[in-house]
């Protein structure tokens, strides 16, 4: 397949795309960042406004580097973000990631982070909040190489579907040819917990401000930590008044 | 200030409340006792307005408003408060935060002004004092690792902040020691044992009635008050057992 050629539902990393609107930004040309050995780097990246649009980061993080990348998957069409991360040893990557979307939208976050080489750290934690007939899938593939004993690498996926004909995908995969590493992730889709918003709206907030205050808390676990928290949160707050 | 009127209510089609009616006036404490299953939380919930608490019949007007047609947080802005037996963990939102924007929605419902961060701390640390419940706990998220006696006392301390007219508290003191059953008690007493403002405890034991004198005892059985007294029908409940002074 050459570079130009779009990408069709049999290519895995592609499967719940929407490749007619994909079609209207192929080629994607990839973002290349490399992070030295023993330093440091980070991104933001906030994807909003009406346009379509798909972003392929590719990041390589030499020995003993760290990155810490954050994604919020916000507009108002279909919008995918790819990350693909090499690693060399000791290095350590973090990813919070969150996407709202309502409507017909399909968002995707689509991650292949590989441990090539020992002592490596990955953390990734996605959260969807997905209302109307949305479709939200995150695809995260961990590749431990063999001989990168010692890595530590963490899926935390979880995706709220605000009405029940919106669709989530979640798959969290783990592939593994070294011994004494650890791996570890978990998964779940679920709807926003009844007695909770009950109990806040016995307190005075009306629905909507109960939502928001519980929604606002499952993506801010996304951006914890973020040099750029509090822009992420005020962004995500504004996709999330707009499907409330 | 609360009159409720043959007031029938299903959960899950089930009818639990089976024509219940009482009265609560201004400065007066109320409390329910039942046996379990008599439809004691049932009633808190259906005044709540909780969802699934279906009423099939009679009314309910609090303060000459129809309060059954109100939203639950309507409920809460006009001045009901309904404690929880079992309070619901609310991850990754703070006390402080939730309490703040509660009380604020409750004063927009109203018309009025809302307090500002300063005006809110320093309102929160007042009540807070009274259930003797540190600060740094309000910073936490809404009873998330709060033991069953902080989870009470954490519900008293949004009593005390939201500043209700009517408290309906159900099983309050169950899950607390000696201490805090004291504490919650007093706390009641300062934030609602006032002229213009009433209470009505659900509970199955006398204890709690030994810090929150009742003016009126009723025993809620088979969706009924089946018996309405003084504070002394606590005690020959609490000696006699519901059966034999029901019957």
């Amino acid at each position: 397949m050459s570079v130009i050629d779009l990408p069709t539902r049999a290519d895995e990393a592609y499967r719940y795309a929407d490749l007619a609107a994909l079609a209207g930004l192929w080629p994607v040309v990839p973002q290349a960042i490399r992070v030295a050995a023993g330093t440091r780097g980070s991104l933001s990246v906030v994807a909003e406004g009406d346009h379509a649009q798909a972003r392929d980061i590719e990041i390589v993080l030499e020995d003993g580097a760290a990155f810490d990348l954050r994604l919020l998957n916000a507009g108002r069409a279909y919008g995918r973000l790819a990350v693909k991360v090499t690693r060399g040893k000791g290095a350590d990557f973090h990813l919070g990631a969150a996407q709202l979307g309502g409507g017909d939208q399909v968002l995707e976050i689509v991650t292949e982070v590989v441990h090539a080489e020992p002592d490596a750290v990955s953390r990734q934690v996605i959260r969807s909040v997905l209302a109307g007939h949305a479709t939200g899938t995150y695809l995260g593939k961990v590749r431990v190489d063999r001989g990168a004993i010692g890595t530590d690498g963490e899926q935390s996926v979880r995706a709220m579907l605000l009405d029940r004909s919106a669709t989530a995908n979640a798959r969290p995969e783990l592939e593994i040819y070294a011994d004494d590493v650890k791996c570890a992730h978990g998964c779940a889709v679920g709807e926003l917990d009844q007695q909770g918003l009950f109990y806040l709206q016995s307190r005075g907030l009306p629905p909507a401000e109960a939502k928001k205050l519980m929604l606002q808390a499952f993506i801010a676990e996304a951006f914890i930590g973020a040099e750029e928290g509090a822009k992420l949160t005020e962004a995500a707050l504004k996709a999330l008044e707009g499907l409330l | 200030m609360l009159q409720i009127d043959n007031l029938q209510a299903t959960v899950a089609d089930k009818p639990i409340l089976k024509g219940l009616s009482l009265t609560i006036n201004a400065g007066e404490v109320h409390a329910i006792m039942g046996p379990n299953g008599a439809g004691k939380s049932t009633l808190g919930y259906t005044l709540g307005g909780r969802p699934g608490y279906e009423v099939t019949g009679g009314s309910v007007s609090f303060n000459g408003a129809d309060l059954l047609a109100m939203e639950p947080h309507e409920r809460a802005a006009a001045g009901l408060f309904l404690g929880f037996q079992y309070p619901v963990e609310i991850p990754g939102v703070s006390n402080v935060q939730f309490l703040r924007e509660a009380l604020n929605a409750q004063r927009k419902q109203r018309g009025e002004a809302p307090l500002s961060g300063g005006e809110f701390l320093k309102l929160a640390k007042e009540k807070a004092g009274l259930l003797r419940m540190d600060m740094d706990m309000l910073k936490r998220p809404v009873n998330v690792g709060f033991s069953g006696g902080e989870k009470k006392r954490a519900e008293m301390v949004q009593m005390g902040i939201l500043d209700p007219t009517l408290a309906i508290l159900d099983e309050t003191d169950s899950g607390l020691d000696i201490d805090a059953l004291r504490i919650c008690g007093e706390g009641i007493n300062a934030i609602m044992r006032k002229p213009d403002k009433a209470v009505l405890l659900i509970t199955h034991y006398q204890r709690l009635l030994d810090y929150v004198k009742p003016d009126f005892v009723h025993v809620l059985a088979g969706g009924r008050i089946v018996k309405s007294g003084g504070a002394e029908l606590a005690l020959q409940l609490e000696e006699q057992g519901y059966e034999a002074v029901a019957a």
